[in-house]
């Protein structure tokens, strides 16, 4: 599952665009990320899905150049949206072959962002569509949507804190849509209909679903043993 | 009221049926725990194809505790069956071998003498139990080793953590103990009205069945009288594993969502058992022993 | 001597079978009392009531001077029984089952004397071996053992000899005599063969479809001298006044729907005869039956009602 969301990042740039002036910010804010060829974080996440009843978990992620990335549960279960949590601009600038198309400006959580629309050039590409918000000032994807073929669309947003110069996040927000979720009584061998709880289902039910990572540490460039991403 | 309690201890523990249950569970036990070491993988790919649709589910997922809720999953549907085969031969097997006439020709009340028959069965009823939790949760925690437990539930999953489970599975058989004293408590009073060796466990056993069908079955004239059958408030040790969210969906580590649910299920059971048990002493106490 | 049992007026209905009708008899402390019937003739029943097995529907049992419903637990603590068949665990051995029902009568009993009460029924050398392994005398005698492992005073067995080859009879016959003569209990033991009690009982009753049929002394009953005499009138009712206030009176058994039942050594009948002329008596017919058991057999394969009267 993992795999068809690092496709999604690692689709190709295209040098050959329309929109020259927004190669140019795609490819300064890929150059800014590519000062990391490592990095391993600390962080806690937080899975908030209607149909999903879960704690708080620590998490540790680890990257490495060009695109491996792993996210790991501290000994627990960890319930992630189909196709992962690999979120991390430095995968998605490891190639380059898509189109960018100028799309305005827009306001993310108070900064002013150019839109950038990406469309990949290969069809058969799981992603039709990704667009991201970039703070052009400090070079940072604040926002990213992707919509893909078999998983619906993801939205992912960044906070940006201490690690802002790495273009590294504080706090990553990936929200995507839920199917619903039901299984038969008979399965599950419950009885009684559990109609208080049918309710507080109910009221999430068109809730998009959100897992939160607030990062609270980054190793940069201390490097990483591969032996982790297996 | 110890020696009475004693004897028929004695007299339980040296009967070669007393034995079946114990046997069983650890043969089924045995067997689950052969199939999912073996192939467990398999299992959770199949019990996690509904919700592999929008979620990914990593960790260890078939640790002990998973493990020791899918046999607690299968096996307190059936355990019942086990203590009726003990329980509703109490009496009834005393009856059909004779010594029941023995038994009450000696100097002691029927309501004692029936009490500490039931309570003996209770005993071997916690025995049982006992011996389930040693092999479903320890040896399972031994064998599969601890994690996380994720959940499936009919409306929603529930992921607890590693270290807000035990105290649950410790809670959950303290209801499952409440739960199969009254199917004992049931058999009990059964026993008293036949004096064939089969009949009175066939009986116990067709109305747990039977209870048990209509508390499944969804059907909206059988779920008015759901409430009403003991067999629907004897599954109420999975709400132990039921966890409280907070305004911002987040579990909320050490709650149970419905605490009221279950004092009330334990309420209904402990009035069962009582009941039961009254009823029992009530026949008891009048019934002629022709036997 | 005093009465230790006291049976007023006991009956048991079960639904539409009444198992044992009206019957009173009370039994003396030293008596081996032979209960008497055919199979089914209410003597398991009435047994069962004496140690409430069964709840009567009406009638009362006293035993050592105290009302069963009231004194339960008390009088069976002095009372060993054993009902029907010896029925004990088959599963445990001799001793268990010894050991076990001894803790039931709240005596506590050294293994010594468990074992010596086992030597007592020939059951030493087979102590412990589980009951399955028993022969029926073997556990007939098992549960004697059991019914007097608290001592008691009074001591009830039903049908010892059912099943028995002929040289376990005489084991318990010889042991009930034990138990009477050299440890001075009280006995009550039901058969449905005369021959049996004739044996060991010191008193006798024989009761048939519930009812009591006659009660006497052994001794009497079984003098070969004695014969009893069924006597049927144009009247019976006027016929039974007539003989109460007679010299007969203390010859009259019971009075029966069509007979009056007389008691009296043979050669007596042809002054009985004369004496109910006298009396102006219509004598239907006047039947002389040979013996107690030709008589018991006479009656308790009929189908008569049978009233009891004292006389």
């Amino acid at each position: 599952m993992r795999k068809v969301l690092l496709f999604l990042f690692t689709f190709h740039f295209s040098l050959f665009t329309y929109s020259q002036d927004m190669t140019a910010l795609v490819m300064k804010v890929k150059a800014k990320l590519d000062l990391i060829s490592d990095y391993e974080a600390e962080g806690r996440m937080k899975t908030d899905v209607a149909f999903i009843k879960a704690p708080i978990g620590k998490v540790r992620v680890y990257y490495k150049k060009p695109n491996q990335f792993r996210l790991k549960k501290d000994g627990g279960i960890s319930l992630l949206p189909k196709g992962g949590v690999s979120v991390n601009m430095n995968t998605v600038f490891a190639t380059t072959d898509f189109v960018s198309l100028a799309s305005g400006e827009a306001v993310v959580d108070g900064i002013k962002t150019r839109v950038v629309k990406l469309l990949p050039t290969n069809e058969t590409s799981d992603i039709v569509l990704t667009t991201m918000y970039i703070d052009e000032a400090n070079l940072l994807v604040k926002k990213m949507v992707t919509t893909t073929r078999e998983n619906g669309t993801y939205e992912i947003e960044m906070t940006y804190g201490k690690f802002a110069r790495y273009a590294l996040p504080d706090k990553v927000v990936f929200a995507f849509n839920t199917k619903d979720y039901k299984l038969p009584r008979g399965i599950t061998l419950e009885f009684d209909d559990n109609e208080k709880q049918l309710t507080d289902a109910e009221k999430l039910k068109n809730k998009k679903g959100r897992v939160e990572i607030r990062y609270t540490n980054y190793l940069i460039n201390k490097g990483v043993s591969d032996s982790v991403f297996n | 009221m110890w020696t009475l309690i004693q004897i028929e201890l004695f007299k339980i523990f040296r009967r070669p049926r007393t034995y079946i249950a114990f046997a069983a569970i650890t043969g089924l036990i045995g067997i689950i725990q052969f199939g999912l070491k073996l192939d467990g993988d398999s299992y959770v790919d199949f019990m996690m194809r509904d919700i592999n649709s929008s979620i990914t589910v990593e960790g260890k997922i078939l640790n002990g505790y998973q493990v020791c809720y899918i046999v607690l999953q299968i096996l307190l549907v059936h355990v019942p069956l086990l203590i009726a085969l003990v329980a509703a031969d109490m009496i009834s097997g005393e009856a059909n071998m004779g010594t029941l006439r023995m038994m009450l020709t000696r100097p002691i009340s029927r309501t004692k003498f029936l009490l500490a028959k039931f309570m003996a069965t209770v005993a071997y009823t916690l025995m049982l139990l006992v011996w389930l939790a040693i092999l479903a949760l320890f040896v399972n925690m031994l064998l599969f080793g601890t994690d996380d437990l994720f959940l499936l539930k009919s409306q929603y999953v529930v992921l607890l953590k590693k270290d807000d489970i035990f105290w649950r599975y410790l809670w959950a058989f303290g209801f499952a103990a409440l739960a199969m004293t009254t199917v004992a408590a049931l058999g009990f009073l059964f026993s008293l009205f036949a004096e064939n060796s089969i009949g009175h466990i066939v009986a116990t056993m067709s109305v747990i069945i039977f209870f048990t069908i209509l508390s499944t079955l969804n059907i909206p004239v059988f779920n008015k009288i759901k409430p009403f059958l003991f067999t629907t408030h004897m599954i109420g040790w999975k709400e132990f594993f039921d966890i409280r969210v907070n305004d911002a969906n987040e579990a909320i580590i050490g709650s149970i969502q419905n605490p009221q649910k279950i004092l009330h299920s334990a309420l209904v059971l402990v009035l069962h058992i009582a009941g039961f048990v009254t009823a029992s002493i009530v026949i008891f106490r009048r019934k002629d022993i022709l036997s | 001597m005093q009465a230790i049992v006291n049976v007023t007026g006991l009956t048991k209905q079960f639904k539409n079978l009444t198992a044992v009708r009206d019957l009173s008899f009370s039994v003396n402390e030293g008596d081996v009392y032979g209960f008497l019937g055919q199979n089914g003739a209410g003597k398991s029943t009435t047994l069962r009531m004496l140690v409430s097995l069964i709840e009567p529907s009406a009638g009362e049992v006293e035993i050592f001077g105290k009302k069963l419903r009231t004194h339960r637990n008390e009088i069976l603590r002095e009372v060993g029984a054993v009902i029907e068949k010896p029925d004990v665990y088959k599963y445990l051995s001799a001793y268990e089952n010894l050991k076990l029902f001894a803790r039931l009568s709240g005596v506590k009993i050294t293994n010594e004397k468990l074992m010596s009460q086992l030597y007592q029924v020939g059951l030493a050398s087979r102590a412990k071996d589980t009951v399955k392994t028993f022969s029926q005398g073997m556990k007939q005698r098992l549960g004697i053992a059991i019914a007097l492992v608290h001592n008691p005073k009074l001591i009830i067995l039903d049908e010892p000899t059912n099943g028995l080859d002929p040289q376990g009879i005489a084991d318990i016959r010889n042991l009930v005599l034990h138990l009477s003569k050299d440890l001075k209990k009280t006995l009550i033991i039901s058969s449905h063969l005369l021959s049996e009690i004739e044996q060991v009982a010191t008193r006798v009753l024989i009761i048939d479809k519930g009812g009591k049929i006659i009660e006497g002394n052994a001794a009497e009953l079984f003098d070969p001298s004695q014969t009893i005499v069924e006597l049927q009138t144009f009247n019976n009712v006027f016929a039974l006044q007539q003989l109460q206030l007679s010299s007969w009176k203390a010859h009259l058994q019971a009075q029966r729907d069509t007979a009056i039942l007389i008691r009296l050594d043979r050669q007596l009948i042809p002054q009985l005869h004369r004496s109910l002329v006298d009396m102006d008596i219509q004598v239907l017919s006047l039947q002389p039956r040979h013996s107690l058991e030709d008589y018991f057999l006479q009656v308790t394969s009929g189908n008569q009602h049978v009233d009891t009267y004292s006389n």
